[in-house]
């Protein structure tokens, strides 16, 4: 049962082998890695359209007094440039291995809800048209991503551009949170036996502290958005200064959900990273607990250090020490984490695969990343740099340099598994060094733009003030990043149909998910694995690298109901029909209530055109439409 | 191998689970530390916006408008201690109607009014149903006087405030009338707990927080 000796290397099981194939079958689909691979192509998709948009910002910056672009579309630009890198590439990006990995790393045969999974997607998916279309038509969110108010309630912001963006973040934020309770319940409860909390792959330890950040911050952002559109569509006050209302309530709001996303955007890559040097090293992850723990603490922390985004506004000084503390303090887990990745690679055999180099170019990338967020954690230095291009280098450099460096990294070790083909290895270097060179290109000049004053949103300066050069090097460093992701874009549509292809454990990897093929069946696992070890498959073909970790006795084999056998290769050969496992049935019905919830949201819209009339009857019969669509889904069977 | 998974799967149909708690009750859970912080954000505006008020009405104050018209202090702390006395005796029928679905068929609950699960089921609603209606009085005399959701920033948290509490009550009284349907419709038995309880923990979490509201709207000055 263990040996896969004789079996073929290709892939046993493709979608076309059990009848899901079709546009119809990937609308309605319910498997987590069908919808992961949804997610994957369409953020990727965002991810370049949120690039071409830096291109138009690099291209009118690129000299002083350019008129590439106008003011008014340039303050559209770089709102929808983090608008969408933010919230419809980077974490749906994360979202993809999400919905890939974490059942396949626990042992898991779906999702605790697969079709609430699908519902996720779709509202991912149709809220972010929804966002994004509006740029060609000139009226495209211009608020910024943080969409300050009261600059963007009515009074200041009169066009649809901010409801469009009101509207569109409220229906994403449905998407993240029943993705959140979806995750959440999966990892407490899915787990295959013998897969305690403390042996869970470090990917889906770093994405279980993700959901609760998304359960917990998300609900903020939705009451702070909520006060904005009742503050633009009904004429209530929550932002109205001449009503006596605070000036600062959005901002506070904003960063109590703000921050708390930007470890949304890491903590995933983070996740990969944990995976892929320990594979690469041939070494098992060096302190795992306290990676576990400080994962935890950078969590916990997060709602913590909120303020700092607001050192610039006057909060006084006992605030402004306390934010300064404990934003200082976020730096110590992250920097064990960082110490730690290193003394994961320290003596091993090292294989320089893409990935490899990816994964190191995060730690590289992030640690300036970090250390420049430490230097503006300090009150007096952060009032230099804030609002200059110095706060845009950094979080560049934790954003491209850390999380879209681990997700490329992700990407490339995690293909094999997902589509049964590696990619090319020599257009992945290539991608990885021109990536890495063109990034450092585009965003390290950008510290000296902004100590050198320039403030961040400008859409054109004068020359003379030393920011000439610097502009015109990030310039060219953007476009050759425009130029290097080519690259990448080649050798993933490429490598699915010419690619090498891969076996079911293609890298020499520990985790269960290498224990099943490539790619996997729709079942995952034939038979559910008792697990006693963090790296279960190394135990089976490397016992030397794993001799230093914690093992259980398999005895809970014995558990009841859990049909489970000790780890083995899984060849997959069989249909779910011939194993007996039962699969959820396709349907539609997720994507039309999450159709219905687009339109709800979207109809308002019409009142701020003149057509009170036709507001409220799109979004009354969407809200029909909603509820009606939720009976029918949940009196239907699963499976 | 292969085809004991099969028959016990086919046969049991009950999950293994990690924990031996159902997948929804856990995402129940998850759900209602999600609406916490829902409320959380929606108390903490109140509060910060409390007294910040420019014009009247005010809650607890009575206030002369330019035009020399008084308006007394706006809140109805009996009306609505009725009202808050309601909600409360709705999540006692909710637990009568948990106890007696779980326990249907055992003694002391056959042929009992503890047992009859239909009826509480259709207290908890009505009752639910009735603290609507409370607060719909409530929103039109506030309005009938002069308060409305743009008058100032009391009326707009306010308003704003109970009327998330209000939505999230008026799904609840959805809820449980559409298990009062099943209830009728083939009848809740035991095996349906967990239906019943995951009404009963939202039903709950939103008693408490009217019971927060409560305190803090309208009876802390």
């Amino acid at each position: 049962m263990a040996t896969t000796a004789a079996t073929p290397t290709f892939a046993p099981h493709t979608a076309a082998s059990y009848g899901q194939t079709g546009i119809w079958s990937w609308i309605t689909t319910v498997d987590h890695k069908r919808i992961g691979a949804l997610y994957l192509y369409t953020a990727l998709f965002f991810f370049l359209f949120g690039g071409l948009e830096a291109g138009l910002i690099r291209w009118q910056l690129a000299q002083p007094n350019q008129h590439i672009v106008s003011a008014e579309f340039y303050n559209q630009l770089f709102t929808m440039h983090g608008t969408t890198m933010i919230f419809l590439a980077i974490m749906p990006l994360s979202a993809a291995f999400f919905n890939f990995l974490i059942p396949l790393q626990i042992g898991a045969r779906d999702v605790a809800f697969p079709r609430l999974n699908a519902f996720s997607y779709w509202v991912y998916v149709l809220g972010g048209t929804f966002m994004t279309l509006p740029i060609f038509f000139n009226s495209a969110p211009n608020g910024g991503w943080f969409g300050y108010a009261p600059l963007s309630t009515l009074p200041y912001s009169s066009g649809l551009n901010i409801d469009f963006w009101v509207m569109g973040l409220q229906i994403l934020g449905i998407s993240s949170l029943a993705a959140a309770f979806n995750f959440i319940t999966t990892i407490i409860n899915m787990r295959a036996p013998g897969m305690t909390l403390m042996r869970m792959p470090m990917f889906t330890w770093m994405s279980f502290v993700v959901q609760f950040l998304l359960v917990l911050a998300f609900p903020v952002i939705t009451i702070a958005l909520v006060f904005l559109l009742f503050d633009r569509f009904f004429g209530t006050n929550f932002y109205e200064i001449a009503a006596g209302a605070d000036p600062l309530l959005w901002q506070h709001l904003f960063w109590i959900f703000g921050h708390p996303e930007v470890y949304i955007l890491i903590l995933p890559a983070f996740g990969l990273v944990s995976e892929i040097l320990p594979t690469f090293s041939r070494k098992p992850l060096f302190g795992y607990n306290v990676m576990v723990y400080s994962g935890i603490m950078i969590g916990f922390l997060a709602f913590g250090v909120w303020a700092h985004h607001m050192f610039a506004v006057g909060m006084g000084a006992t605030a402004d020490t306390v934010f300064a503390l404990t934003t200082m303090l976020i730096g110590i887990p992250t920097g064990v984490k960082i110490f730690n990745w290193i003394a994961t690679m320290w003596g091993g055999q090292i294989r320089f695969t893409a990935a490899m180099k990816f994964a190191i170019g995060l730690i590289a990338l992030f640690t300036i990343g970090g250390i420049s967020g430490v230097m503006h954690s300090s009150p007096p230095a952060d009032l230099q740099q804030t609002d200059t291009y110095f706060i845009v280098a950094h979080f560049h450099y934790v954003l491209f340099g850390g999380s879209i460096m681990g997700i490329f990294a992700g990407i490339y070790y995690y293909y094999p598994k997902i589509t049964g083909r590696y990619m090319n290895e020599t257009l992945g270097t290539w991608h990885f060094w021109s990536t890495f060179v063109a990034m450092n290109l585009t965003f390290f000049p950008m510290h000296f733009s902004g100590m050198l004053g320039m403030p961040r949103r400008i859409y054109t300066y004068d020359a003379g003030q030393g920011w000439d050069t610097f502009n015109m090097i990030s310039s060219i460093g953007a476009g050759l990043l425009i130029l290097a992701t080519l690259f990448f874009v080649v050798n993933f549509l490429k490598s699915r149909k010419s690619g090498a292809v891969a076996s079911g454990d293609a890298w020499g990897a520990g985790t269960l998910e290498w224990s099943i093929p490539s790619p996997p069946p729709d079942y995952n696992f034939a038979e559910i694995p008792v697990v006693t070890s963090r790296y279960p498959l190394w135990d089976l073909k490397h016992p030397e690298r794993t001799a230093g970790i914690a093992h259980s006795a398999p005895d809970v084999m014995t558990i009841t109901g859990a049909h489970a056998t000790p780890v083995h290769e899984e060849t997959g050969h069989k249909t779910a029909a011939e194993l007996g496992i039962p699969m959820p049935f396709n349907t539609v019905k997720p994507a039309i209530a999450a159709l219905a919830i687009v339109m709800m949201f979207g109809g308002l819209i019409f009142m701020h055109v003149g057509h009170f009339a036709v507001a409220m009857t799109i979004t009354i019969s969407s809200a029909c439409l909603f509820v009606g669509t939720l009976y029918a889904w949940l009196t239907s069977p699963l499976e | 191998m292969a085809s004991a998974v099969a028959h016990a799967d086919t046969h049991e149909h009950t999950h293994y689970t990690s924990t031996g708690l159902e997948n929804r009750k856990v995402a129940i859970w998850a759900f209602i530390g999600s609406e916490c912080m829902l409320f959380a954000s929606l108390i903490s505006t109140y509060l910060i916006y409390k007294g910040k008020s420019i014009v009247g009405p005010f809650p607890h104050t009575p206030w002369t408008s330019p035009d020399g018209h008084v308006f007394k202090p706006i809140l109805n702390i009996p009306v609505t201690s009725q009202s808050t006395f309601v909600l409360l005796m709705s999540s006692l029928a909710m637990v009568l109607a948990l106890a007696a679905v779980e326990n249907r068929g055992k003694p002391g609950y056959v042929g009992t009014v503890l047992g009859n699960s239909k009826l509480w089921l259709a207290a908890t609603a009505a009752l639910g149903a009735t603290f609507l209606g409370y607060q719909a009085f409530e929103f039109t005399s506030f309005v009938h006087e002069g308060l409305t959701i743009r008058t100032n920033l009391f009326g707009s948290t306010f308003f704003t405030l109970t009327g998330f509490h209000g939505a999230h009550v008026t799904a609840g009284v959805l809820w449980l009338l559409t298990l009062l349907s099943i209830d009728i419709k083939r009848g809740l038995t035991p095996k349906d707990t967990l239906l019943v309880d995951m009404c009963a923990l939202y039903w709950h979490f939103v008693d408490v927080v009217w019971i927060a509201i409560f305190t803090l709207v309208y009876l802390i000055k």
